[in-house]
């Protein structure tokens, strides 16, 4: 199978193999617009469903306890309020801290019976109060203000480093897609959103970015001389760049989520709620996603936002002009034909050769 | 092939690298012999738990404790606490309380960036007397010594006037005295001549208080809430030496523009062994400060004193000598610090004053939130996905993949060296958040040997020879490298820079990764695939290397120079296996019949032989691909000259 896959690469790579990846942009474009409409209802109902990290939530304190069993305690709460996963903590030798999300005042009361039946102190023991988000507005304030200054740098960075900042716009859109769909899926589950999560969410924005930037790297390169020939136009040459990046892109993805998707198997499976499977769940679908939106959606938008270019809309319309006139008179010019089937295609890869040097030069001999 | 035109030095590169690697496990090993350092890394709230600290809120005006007031003291703990490293703290309200866990057994001077409120103010000192209390007939002996002096960044007063109005104003107080008092506080003036006037001032109640007032009674000398600013005050230094009559705030707190803590300069440039705090004045602070200063040096001791009162204790008091007047908005306040202690205060003084003052209701350890359960497990599951990412990068790119192998390895030393490092000298502390982001790490850092693997592959497809291959590859591959993780470094900066908390650790682990893959790359992945180019294994593309020519379709000959063609000897076998493949030339758009060999000749040649071809089979016979793309592609009659 990795011969097959050496030899599809390969045939990739010269183009013998070509998937019509931007000549199909508007199918690619429906899939992201369904996935991503498909999100934004998910996003409203039942929405993201934000941990007492960010709405604080109910606090029980149990002093005095001979028993420091933190299992003991989380089983006290579901049975009273089922679906809920506090978190227990020991303080100072001889309490437990258990934090919830916000209960009503019927199951506060009812969980704080329980918990000094659980432990089998008297009910006075068991102090509650209400606790404020540990993850406060100022974080959050502070996190998107952070964001923003960022999208901004690396929009400037983008358009300075590839000289067009149509190719930074693609990267922001195939961003915010992969932003919203994780979003989504993460609300479509149904988790809690932990600061956990929110990281994953943030690893997501540099990998999107990043994923895009290496694809858009080979895009710039094949594309660098579209104006100088007549041959390929530039949607042609940008899909050459996408198929010749394919491998790397699976390969990246797949040595990238094979870390991630061990997490996920281990956080969901054997350690249930928790850090681990919040950070994992988000970064596996962003992952996925990001590769997706490299492939299929940067380029495309990048190309249908250069094809509004006046020069390229030119040079395109030229290129297929000549293409039409040519396949209605190669059939009777013999000549034509022996010159095609002879000619050596560049798409983009092949640059002259540079001077190598002095030492490069052939030396007499003594 | 043209060989490499500058002198690669592989082995060089490597050893700094092993020197790198040296450097950081050797300062870590003297760390371990002279002071705290250990081997492994210190680990954060959720999986090591810490200690936890209740504030309560203490002001004489209830009003003043809202949620607002509670949620900016959060805030500026949350500021503090970052400034001094990147421990994560968890800080919640509860209630009217605000609940601070830190992790670990956190230092003394962190605990006091929590605690203290750092309300700053600089008033006029109206007298200094002996500790204990006096009688009435001894007070107000005035004590001649402070402990500091005004290091006065000292200009002749070349201040300009203009600003002294406005700075009269700004700094005259209203006087409000209170009648309902029964001693009597009222001054025997109606209005005070300007802060430093005792006979306004001193009233008998101040100086009744001032009396009684005993600083050798360790009570008095906690600090607490300042007092009311347009007044006088009574109160005494931290250590108890002296106790002080101080004038109404002069310049508040807020003013202060940074702070920074440093070793005090002579005005030589020297620099003595005391450990002073530096402050900036903003504009209206500046104003002030020129004012005061102008005033205070005219005045006979103790009134040529400024206090500088911190949390309702003069920490401070220095003189001020007749003609020392600083107008350039600088002050340095030296009392007694440590290096520690100068380092909280400026950073107390950098965020900001608490809106309230808190008393600690109570300090315990807490346990971890997660346990070592789910350190454990996620260390496992990251060990499963390696072992995954080896075998497939071993599938993928055989005897190559050993390469990415031991360039994660190499990563995965950097990392824990620079962490074990870092949770040393900057407080840095693994939270399983970081754990996880590691593990991803791998991704992004397996990404950068990819990419240059596949460029190494493309060159080889274009017929190069292999050590011409990964001289190209590499330049090429390295541009798309750095061009990529300048947006995670850039993305780090900026998240690390601007935000607090969580976040603010996650920008670090970023920022730390992507410069140790890119350290990884240059300093290892590159040199060592420079020097296995050189191996026979490889260089000669043995089919289990991953750099086999003929597997990546090299399979049509090739021009060597001087008139050779190079047909390797099982391009036969090859075409014979592919069945009715047809060599198709490197970056063809698709389609098109074509031998790649970039010589004239064989380009006459093989026009030559499509000639003859044509003229037997019927045109588009030979036409071999049933692609989509293929449909519409050109078959163009152009040569290769005009296209450039």
């Amino acid at each position: 199978m990795a011969q097959g896959f050496a030899q599809w690469g390969n045939d990739l790579y010269t183009g013998r193999r070509s998937y019509d990846i931007v000549g199909r942009r508007r199918l690619w474009y429906t899939i992201s617009a369904i996935l991503v409409a498909v999100s934004a209802v998910l996003l409203i109902k039942p929405g993201l469903n934000p941990g007492i990290e960010f709405r604080g939530g109910s606090e029980f304190v149990v002093s005095n306890v001979e028993n420091l069993d933190q299992q003991l305690a989380i089983e006290t709460v579901q049975q009273v309020a089922p679906g809920e996963s506090p978190k227990v903590t020991t303080v100072g030798g001889q309490s437990l801290r258990i934090q919830t999300a916000e209960l009503s005042n019927a199951d506060v009361e009812e969980v704080q019976g329980a918990l000094a039946e659980a432990y089998g102190v008297p009910e006075g023991q068991v102090t509650t109060s209400f606790i404020g988000p540990s993850w406060g507005a100022d974080i959050s304030r502070k996190a998107i203000t952070g964001i923003l200054v960022f999208l901004l740098f690396v929009t400037v960075v983008m358009t300075i480093y590839f000289r067009n900042w149509r190719m930074a716009v693609a990267a922001l859109i195939a961003l915010f897609h992969d932003l919203i769909i994780t979003a989504g899926v993460y609300a479509g589950v149904g988790w809690e959103v932990t600061p956990a999560t929110v990281i994953g969410f943030l690893t997501i924005l540099g990998y999107s970015i990043y994923d895009t930037v290496v694809v858009f790297d080979k895009v710039r390169e094949n594309t660098a001389d579209t104006l100088d020939q007549s041959r390929f136009t530039y949607a042609e040459k940008a899909n050459l760049a996408v198929n010749q990046t394919l491998v790397r892109s699976i390969n990246t993805s797949v040595v990238a989520l094979l870390p991630v998707a061990s997490i996920l198997f281990v956080g969901a499976f054997v350690l249930g709620a928790g850090t681990l499977r919040d950070i994992a769940l988000a970064l596996f679908v962003g992952m996925l996603i990001g590769t997706f939106s490299s492939i299929f959606l940067a380029t495309p938008v990048e190309v249908t936002l250069r094809e509004r270019e006046p020069a390229i809309r030119e040079h395109t319309r030229k290129v297929l002009a000549a293409r039409g006139r040519r396949a209605t008179g190669a059939a009777d010019d013999e000549d034509a034909e022996a010159l095609a089937a002879a000619t050596i295609h560049s798409a983009g890869q092949l640059r002259p050769g540079a001077h190598q040097g002095v030492a490069a030069q052939p030396k007499r001999r003594r | 092939m043209a060989p490499p035109t500058r002198r690669h030095r592989p082995v060089r590169t490597l050893l700094w690298l092993g020197l790198l690697i040296v450097a950081i496990f050797g300062t870590i090993f003297a760390g371990t012999k002279t002071s705290d350092a250990t081997w492994t890394p210190n680990l954060a709230l959720d999986l090591e738990g810490g200690t936890q600290i209740i504030l309560k809120p203490v002001s004489e005006d209830p009003g003043a404790i809202t949620d607002e007031t509670i949620s900016q003291a959060i805030e500026v703990i949350r500021q503090r606490v970052d400034s001094s490293g990147v421990a994560e703290a968890e800080i919640t309200s509860q209630g009217r309380n605000i609940v601070v866990a830190l992790p670990g057994t956190p230092s003394e001077e962190t605990l006091d960036l929590v605690r203290t409120s750092a309300q700053m103010e600089f008033r006029p000192v109206l007298a200094v007397g002996a500790p204990t209390p006096t009688t009435a007939d001894d007070a107000a002996a005035p004590e001649p010594t402070p402990s500091a002096s005004a290091e006065a960044q000292a200009t002749d007063g070349e201040e300009a006037a203009a600003d002294e109005g406005a700075a009269e104003a700004a700094a005259t107080p209203t006087p409000t005295p209170s009648a309902s008092t029964p001693a009597s506080d009222t001054p025997s003036k109606a209005a005070p001549d300007n802060p430093s006037d005792v006979a306004y001032y001193v009233t008998p109640a101040v100086q009744e208080r001032f009396d009684a007032l005993d600083c050798t009674d360790p009570a008095n000398l906690t600090g607490g809430a300042p007092g009311a600013p347009d007044v006088a005050y009574v109160t005494c230094d931290p250590d108890g030496t002296s106790k002080f009559i101080l004038g109404p705030v002069e310049i508040p707190g807020k003013n202060i523009d940074s702070a920074s803590s440093g070793l005090r300069t002579t005005s030589t440039g020297a620099t003595t062994g005391e450990w002073v705090v530096n402050l900036e004045f903003n504009s209206q602070g500046t104003t002030q400060f020129t004012e005061v200063t102008t005033r205070l040096q005219g005045l006979s001791s103790p009134q040529n004193q400024f206090a500088v009162v911190l949390d309702g204790l003069v920490i401070s008091w220095p003189s001020l000598s007749p003609g020392t007047i600083i107008s350039d908005g600088k002050a340095e306040i030296s009392g007694g610090f440590t290096r520690e202690s100068a380092a909280t205060l400026a950073n107390q003084l950098n965020f900001g004053s608490l809106p309230l003052s808190f008393t600690v209701q109570s300090e315990e350890q807490i346990s971890a939130t997660l346990g070592s359960e789910q350190l454990q497990k996620g260390l496992i599951a990251g060990l499963i996905g390696l072992i995954l990412v080896v075998i497939y990068s071993l599938f993928q790119y055989r005897a190559l993949g050993l390469l990415t192998v031991a360039s994660l390895i190499v990563a995965a030393v950097l990392t824990y060296g620079v962490i074990t490092l870092l949770s040393w000298t900057q407080g840095y502390r693994l939270s399983l958040p970081g754990v996880a982001g590691l593990i991803v790490a791998i991704g992004i850092t397996a990404d950068s040997f990819i990419v240059y693997f596949e460029r190494i592959r493309d060159e080889l497809r274009e017929g190069r020879t292999l050590q011409a291959a990964v001289e190209r590859g590499w330049e090429r591959a390295r541009r798309t490298i750095l061009a990529s993780d300048a947006v995670n470094l850039i993305a780090a900066l900026v998240l690390y820079a601007l935000t607090v908390g969580g976040v603010r650790g996650f920008a670090f682990t970023l920022g730390l990764t992507t410069i140790i893959d890119v350290i990884v790359v240059f300093l290892f992945t590159h040199p060592m695939m420079t020097l296995i180019a050189r191996t026979r294994f490889f260089g000669d593309g043995h089919p289990l290397s991953g750099l086999d020519p003929r597997r990546l379709g090299v399979d049509t000959a090739r021009y060597a120079g001087r008139g050779r063609v190079v047909t390797p000897t099982t391009s036969g076998k090859a075409a014979k296996k592919d069945g009715d493949r047809v060599p198709v030339g490197v970056g063809t758009g698709g389609g098109a019949t074509t031998s790649s060999g970039p010589t004239i000749a064989e380009r006459r040649a093989a026009a030559r032989a499509a000639a003859g071809d044509a003229a037997t089979a019927p045109p588009g016979a030979t036409e071999p691909t049933p692609d989509a793309a293929a449909q519409d592609e050109p078959r163009t009659g152009r040569t290769e000259g005009s296209e450039h």
